[in-house]
């Protein structure tokens, strides 16, 4: 009846499997053993600052009491469950896309080593869960004073 | 219904060489309209822009993460920072009296039917 409202959405991905093709990066190029398949829920940004590993999922319509997140053994693990909002076929419906997803989800990101897990804060707005992992002291990029060789025989 | 156009035309400009993300969306239609809900993670209510032009319906949205210029990206698998997807809606619709709701990154759009488009039963007479 409308087919325009029920034409499928590309895939975010195409865009850059082409550049990688053209660029001669193949299958051999190494990725990590947990990156999910494309189009997996919700999909997952991961960020350094100075400070902190920052990891964006993009998970629209959560309640943010049900979202599940834990860290165990270096892993930071996003689960839950999006229930579904459209209504099942019946005379007084007509379904034309169903194209979000629902159902329950599990996403696992490896944390780099440098991270503290026990300082940790997770938010979420405008359907994006964002966690912040505080970077160990030790591992914080710092300055170190170099002294001149006057300086050093000062203090003998 | 034209939220801030100019301000996502401008970034749209920026963006131009990356297309859009196409946000996932359900669809239904009941008995006095239909119902359109559309997935968009990361769109405040100030970077969204639903609009009709004739019989067509886009909605736009731009990714606002609130993230420091600091962030260095490790990992992304979401690359660009907009969405836009655009809808031709029937003439039995009634574009003028759309309603428009985004809560928690989801935007649900009701619209209604014009009055003489909905079902109505045909009494038939027994001759």
């Amino acid at each position: 009846m409308y087919p325009s409202l029920t034409a499928f959405p590309g895939d975010l991905f195409a865009e850059f499997d082409a550049m990688q093709r053209l660029l001669g990066m193949g299958a051999w190029q190494p990725s990590s053993i947990r990156a999910a398949a494309r189009g997996a829920f919700p999909a997952v940004n991961m960020g350094t600052t100075d400070e902190a590993v920052e990891i964006y999922a993009f998970a629209p319509g959560l309640d943010p009491a049900k979202i599940e997140v834990c860290v165990e053994k270096g892993l930071l693990v996003i689960s839950g469950v999006r229930a579904s909002e459209a209504p099942h076929v019946s005379d007084n419906f007509h379904v034309y896309a169903k194209e979000r997803y629902e159902g329950a989800f599990k996403r696992v990101v490896g944390l780099p080593e440098e991270v503290d897990a026990s300082r940790i804060e997770a938010t979420y707005r405008d359907g994006v869960l964002r966690v912040v992992v505080a970077k160990r002291e030790s591992m914080k990029p710092r300055r170190i004073e170099v002294n001149g060789l006057e300086q050093i025989q000062h203090k003998q | 219904m034209d939220m801030n156009q100019k301000g996502l035309r401008r970034e749209a400009n920026e963006e131009a060489q990356a297309a859009p993300l196409v946000p996932p969306v359900d669809i239904w239609e009941d008995n006095d309209g239909i119902t359109l809900k559309a997935d968009l993670p990361g769109v405040a209510k100030e970077g969204l822009a639903v609009g009709v032009d004739g019989e067509t319906l886009t909605i736009e949205g731009a990714v606002s993460l609130g993230e420091s210029a600091k962030l260095k990206d490790v990992y992304a698998e979401v690359r660009v920072a907009r969405y836009r997807r655009t809808f031709v809606l029937g003439r039995d619709l009634d574009s003028e009296k759309i309603a428009a709701r985004l809560k928690n990154g989801v935007l649900e759009l009701r619209i209604p039917k014009l009055e003489a488009a909905k079902p109505r039963r045909i009494p038939v007479r027994v001759a």
